[in-house]
């Protein structure tokens, strides 16, 4: 049986974190907060470790099929019998593997921050809000409730501002932590909404009773609800969707993508958590753990996840090819793994082999989460080298940082999918399981994946090869600055390389699936030809145009100058939103709402007051201050009283 | 001619108003209150004749009177008390220029 204390634990520890380091961080603990935020992360990540173990091997097993265990539950708001918000902890196979991934990617990030926020004053702030950022995921992973999960969902929300706008001094960055805030609160409204919708249809917030409320062919909710619907779509299918809206705000999936490029304003570290761990595989997960429900009651919107994962994989992918910040880079390959993480989602089914792109999409995400933190830390080992983040500054990197060389190019052959690293297994899957259901998906994929291996490798060449390395700064610097940056710095680096080295040979299929049981994961040989062969094919093209320094890149850009400018404004999408917010809803909404509000709503608070202060103005001579009239009133109000009483009343 | 209860009536109706009129038109403080004094021996007046004339073996309207006195007594030391205080404080105990307490 689960060991409740270890797993209540395990979101309990960052949450320690963030209130010890919160409350007596500035004051009683600036010098110890790095490291006891690392040691409590530590424990964490080695409970969850070890109760995947035990999950996995020793007791999650019942005959064939992993169990969907609650081993702790409280009753948090009641509102009637059957309808109540819990507080608990659920442990089932994605859970459990998510469990491991956030507490090691972030136990990663608390290790090397050590190294690149040292001296930074705000030191134990910032080590609170990685404590935050990882409790609100982990509380959200285990949650058993739909309501519970939306909580930590919105607290994850707060952390991410929190975080992205920590140099809160620079505008750039405030301006980054409040479009992040707004555009995922926005599509946070659709998650409420669907949340609510979905409730009331199954009669629960209860994750396993709204499942197989809503997905088993006799029960009265789901034939009640079928019943109702509107614009032709069935409720269910528009709690689906608003739900998945939800989840796209936070994956940043194209339209509600225009975030995430932004939050790279956060200190690196940060956005190797957002990007890897926490944040942006919320929605995948979202939409992982309601999986019986799309797969079955609304397959309908689960072709509209496949096609919205498919579409942002592929525009990420090509904005990813112009842009020079190297964060930026990163940060669209996120949205476009993300992207193949949801479209995988899109083209399963429910059960056995049909659910290949599940167990897809739970492995990539797991080996993901690994390559990506590599490539963030790595991204961020080069700006603490270089103190910038263009790639004009960059350039023959791999003599000065050769660990950081190394690992970066493990992680980068890992993204492109080339064997044996982790990303070839995870995309082979979901290549696979889009080639099974959607061929349109899988080759608009194919493409993609061609695209990916191209924009790595622009990125490893253009930062560790290229032209020389000239040292600009040399002069404003001390010496200890030109290092790697200690072995805290590379530790983390080390440990995911490894990871990403390996993590392919898990046979995840024996962990994770749709409905729970085995999955043997299919392999051909032959069918990998293609996208390693595209893949490969990305990467000599990179190679020829960036590995030394020459003139093709700008002669390519100027013959494509068309696309490449609108890939590289990134689709005039931010200039859209711009649009839409400032002339439309500014002008005609804001306006008019001012409108009302100036002349109508205070119109008739000031016309009250008005109307007052008249009557008071007539009346207050009453108040004479002169006795005898005093006296004339009650005498006159008397008379009329009596006269009232003796010839009115009766 | 015996005088009946409309002569006693007519007299208590007539002190009535002479302590309203005075109460109304006196701007001397002290005139005031001897004019809410008339005011009351009217109604003691009205209290004995009605007692006397229609329920003559009772005795209520009597102690109706006697208590009105011991009221009016008592009345008449905390309106004294209150000209004081007035007349320390404005030097005067005509009421009309006691206006401080208005809008």
């Amino acid at each position: 049986m689960p060991n409740v204390l270890n797993i209540l634990l395990i979101p309990l520890l960052p949450l320690i974190n963030f209130l010890l380091l919160g409350i007596f961080g500035k004051t009683y603990l600036k010098k110890s907060a790095a490291i006891i935020g690392t040691l409590l992360m530590f424990v964490a990540a080695f409970l969850a470790i070890q109760t995947a173990y035990e999950y996995f091997f020793v007791y999650g097993k019942l005959g064939d099929v992993y169990q969907q265990l609650i081993p702790y539950k409280i009753a948090w708001l009641v509102f009637s019998p059957g309808m109540q918000i819990d507080m608990g902890i659920m442990i089932d196979p994605i859970s459990v593997m998510m469990l491991v991934v956030v507490t090691f990617i972030s136990l990663m990030v608390h290790v090397y921050s050590l190294g690149y926020m040292k001296g930074d004053a705000r030191m134990p702030i910032y080590y609170s809000f990685l404590g935050l950022f990882t409790f609100s995921m982990l509380g959200l992973v285990l949650a058993t409730n739909i309501f519970q999960m939306y909580i930590f969902w919105e607290l994850v929300g707060v952390s991410s501002f929190l975080l992205i706008g920590y140099y809160y001094d620079k505008p750039s960055a405030v301006a980054a932590c409040k479009k992040a805030f707004i555009v995922t609160r926005f599509a946070d409204f659709g998650f409420l909404i669907g949340i609510l919708i979905f409730a009331y249809c199954a009669g629960s917030f209860d994750i396993p009773t709204l499942i197989k409320a809503l997905t088993s062919p006799d029960s009265n909710e789901l034939k009640t609800v079928l019943g109702y619907s509107f614009i032709g779509v069935s409720a269910i299918s528009w709690g689906a969707i608003l739900i998945f809206i939800g989840g796209a705000g936070k994956s940043a999936m194209f339209p509600l993508h225009i975030w995430l490029p932004d939050a790279m304003e956060g200190p690196t570290p940060v956005s190797a958590l957002i990007h890897a761990a926490t944040m942006v595989v919320a929605g995948v997960y979202l939409v992982a753990r309601l999986f019986p429900v799309f797969a079955i009651a609304a397959p309908d919107v689960l072709e509209i996840v496949g096609w919205v994962g498919v579409v942002s994989a592929v525009i990420a992918a090509i904005i990813a090819c112009t842009q020079t910040d190297i964060k930026r880079v990163l940060a669209y390959s996120t949205m476009s793994q993300i992207g193949f993480m949801m479209f995988a989602l899109g083209v399963a089914k429910y059960g056995g082999e049909e659910g290949l792109g599940f167990t897809a999409s739970m492995f990539h995400l797991f080996t993901h989460a690994i390559f990506k933190a590599l490539l963030f830390l790595g991204a961020g080992a080069v700006i603490h080298y270089v103190h910038s983040n263009e790639m004009k500054d960059m350039g023959g990197l791999r003599k000065n940082m050769p660990i950081t060389h190394l690992c970066f190019l493990i992680a980068c052959l890992a993204i492109a999918g080339i064997p044996p690293f982790a990303g070839f297994f995870s995309k082979e899957e979901i290549l696979l399981a889009a080639y099974q259901h959607n061929t349109v998906i899988y080759y608009i994929a194919l493409f993609t994946s061609g695209l990916t291996a191209f924009y790595m490798f622009r990125l490893y060449f253009s930062i560790f090869w290229n032209r020389p390395y000239v040292n600009h700064a040399s002069n404003h610097h001390s010496a200890d600055h030109h290092s790697e940056g200690g072995w805290v710095m590379m530790l983390p680096l080390v440990l995911l390389a490894i990871g990403s080295a390996v993590a392919g040979f898990i046979p995840f299929g024996n962990f994770v699936s749709s409905d729970n049981q085995l999955l043997a994961l299919p392999f051909h040989l032959e069918f990998s030809i293609a996208p390693v062969l595209i893949g490969i094919a990305g990467i000599t093209i990179a190679l020829i145009m960036y590995k030394t320094s020459n003139e093709l890149p700008a002669k390519w850009s100027n013959q494509l100058n068309g696309i490449y400018q609108l890939a590289y404004h990134k689709f005039y999408i931010d200039e859209l939103y711009l649009w839409l917010t400032k002339k439309i809803i500014f002008n005609i909404i804001g306006n008019t709402s001012a409108w009302i509000d100036q002349h109508i709503v205070n119109g008739m608070i000031n016309a009250t007051g008005a109307i007052t202060q008249n009557i008071a103005e007539a009346i207050k001579k009453l108040q004479s201050g002169k006795v005898q009239q005093y006296g004339i009133y009650f005498f006159t109000s008397v008379i009329i009283i009596v006269v009232v009483f003796i010839y009115v009343w009766n | 001619m015996e005088p009946g209860i409309y002569h006693i009536l007519f007299i208590s109706t007539a002190l009535f108003f002479i302590g309203a009129f005075g109460f109304f038109t006196r701007r001397n403080l002290i005139t005031m209150l001897m004019s809410i004094e008339l005011i009351l021996n009217s109604v003691n007046l009205n209290f004995i004749a009605f007692n006397k004339y229609l329920w003559p073996g009772k005795m209520d309207g009597l102690f109706f009177s006697i208590f009105i006195i011991a009221i009016a007594a008592a009345e008449a030391a905390v309106a004294i008390a209150i000209i004081i205080n007035l007349y320390r404080s404005h030097q005067s105990i005509d009421v009309s220029t006691a206006e401080d307490l208005k809008y």
